[in-house]
């Protein structure tokens, strides 16, 4: 007995090594059975915990990819939308390659188009938003511009082949037309006082629309930069207008213009054939 | 620092490196870099044998239990620290070199030569024996051989790298320990 003792003693170091060695050779060859192994949830939850750790650090760099892709996939969905196509009210249509069709024969009349913000500004009195993709990319000039939760940026003014330059809400000389979510008939123009970034005025609204604090204010769709029902803000305080009869509404910006990132420039695929029409009207008038 | 501190710091990081960055890495199919059984390589020569060996299972374990391939890495580490003193004893150029340094270094191994011989040695025996394991399920003899010895070169060049980089400053002891 005595012995064996002597010989463990002295050879323990060896024996401790054949001990591991052979506990791993078994853990290989068990490897399914690992799962069974004393500890091996322990040590599944221990790195599952640093896996996190490392993927929230891993996932933040990869951010500006999974945006990309997140923009790609959304102007895609959008254009899906059957709100972008409109049935003409005839059976008779006359079919133009320049407008292309759903598979129910529907028109497309918004054709959304996804950009990337360069250059952005709101400290001035006439603030303007660059965008990464111009006339070589389909955008063209008199486009409205949103951000992706559907809130109105402003209208592009100035394309280059590879930019363009958007008049943000944020300018003294930008004007676009505004309703009432909840009065439809309640509308006017929306213009920027150059005071405070992110606070815009709803003016010439008739003093008999129910406008309430908190009320949303959507784009009215009879431009034909907008389609309806883009969100352009909150009603945050409404005043009388002493000199007429309106009321003259501050609201909250609903596109925040200190952080865009993406927008959405939306093409009017109607639009030019509306002006051919408007040119014609006027010119019958003149003579 | 004391060793105590700096070992863990050191096996954590290693792990860290080695399975978050250059587990990453994919150089080749023949190459697989790595560098975590640095730990062991820079292992203090005033553990004993027994406490170097539980210690190598446990790094080799940690890194298996993150690729969830249990038993590789750990046989292969504690085939290293089994190896180490023997290895040590030989290279070591005068009686009590070992007390005079904590660890192993080119500094105390008394050149960079008998250095390289233990860290080449030591990286051999462990990528051997653990491509050996994995051929064992897939693989054929060539393959292996090939692999054992680009993957030895390149963590070498690794391990040559890191020692450049993270300066260890081994003090000279009395040898009245």
């Amino acid at each position: 007995m005595r012995n064996i003792f002597l010989f463990i003693r002295r050879y323990f170091n060896f024996l401790l090594f054949l001990l591991l060695q052979i506990y791993c050779i078994y853990l290989i060859i068990n490897y399914n059975k690992y799962h069974q192994a004393v500890g091996s949830a322990y040590m599944n939850e221990i790195t599952g915990r640093v896996n996190k750790q490392y993927n929230i650090v891993d996932n933040f760099l990869q951010l500006n990819k999974s945006n990309e892709a997140l923009k790609k996939e959304n102007e895609w969905l959008r254009n899906q939308l059957k709100s972008n196509f409109e049935n003409p009210d005839t059976a008779n249509q006359v079919i133009t390659d320049s407008i292309p069709f759903d598979t129910l024969g529907n028109k497309r009349k918004w054709l959304y188009q996804a950009a990337k913000v360069v250059s952005n500004s709101v400290t001035t009195q006439n603030n303007f938003v660059v965008l990464n993709r111009g006339a070589g990319q389909q955008l063209r000039k008199d486009e409205g511009v949103i951000d992706p939760n559907n809130g109105v940026v402003g209208i592009i003014t100035e394309v280059s082949e590879n930019f363009a330059v958007v008049m943000s809400l944020l300018h003294k000389d930008s004007r676009i037309s505004g309703i009432l979510k909840n009065d439809p008939l309640g509308g006017g123009s929306i213009i920027w006082d150059g005071k405070e970034p992110n606070y815009l005025s709803f003016i010439n609204v008739r003093k008999s629309a129910r406008a309430k604090k908190g009320d949303t204010v959507l784009t009215s769709g009879i431009t034909p930069t907008f389609p309806y029902g883009k969100m352009i803000g909150v009603i945050d305080q409404i005043y009388p207008d002493k000199s007429t009869n309106n009321f003259i509404i501050k609201i909250k910006s609903a596109a925040n213009f200190y952080n865009l990132q993406y927008v959405y420039a939306i093409d009017n695929a109607q639009k030019d054939e509306i002006n051919r029409l408007l040119e014609k009207a006027k010119s019958k008038i003149n003579n | 620092m004391s060793t105590l501190v700096k070992n863990i710091v050191r096996f954590a990081l290693l792990i860290l490196m080695q399975f978050f960055v250059l587990d990453k890495i994919h150089l080749h199919q023949m190459v697989t870099p790595y560098i975590y059984f640095l730990f062991i390589l820079w292992m203090p020569f005033k553990f004993n044998r027994t406490l170097q060996m539980v210690l190598a299972f446990a790094l080799g374990f940690t890194l298996d239990s993150f690729r969830h391939s249990p038993g590789f890495h750990a046989a292969a580490c504690v085939l290293i620290a089994y190896i180490r003193p023997f290895i040590i004893n030989v290279l070591i150029p005068q009686e009590g070199a070992d007390s005079n340094f904590e660890e192993p270094s080119a500094r105390s191994m008394g050149g960079i030569f008998p250095y390289l011989v233990y860290a080449g040695l030591l990286t051999l025996i462990h990528h051997g024996w653990l491509f050996l394991l994995e051929a064992l399920e897939f693989g054929n003899a060539w393959y292996f051989i090939l692999k054992t010895l680009l993957s030895t070169i390149i963590s070498l060049a690794l391990i040559f790298i890191t020692e450049l980089l993270f300066s260890r400053k081994q003090k000279f002891r009395t040898n009245t320990v």
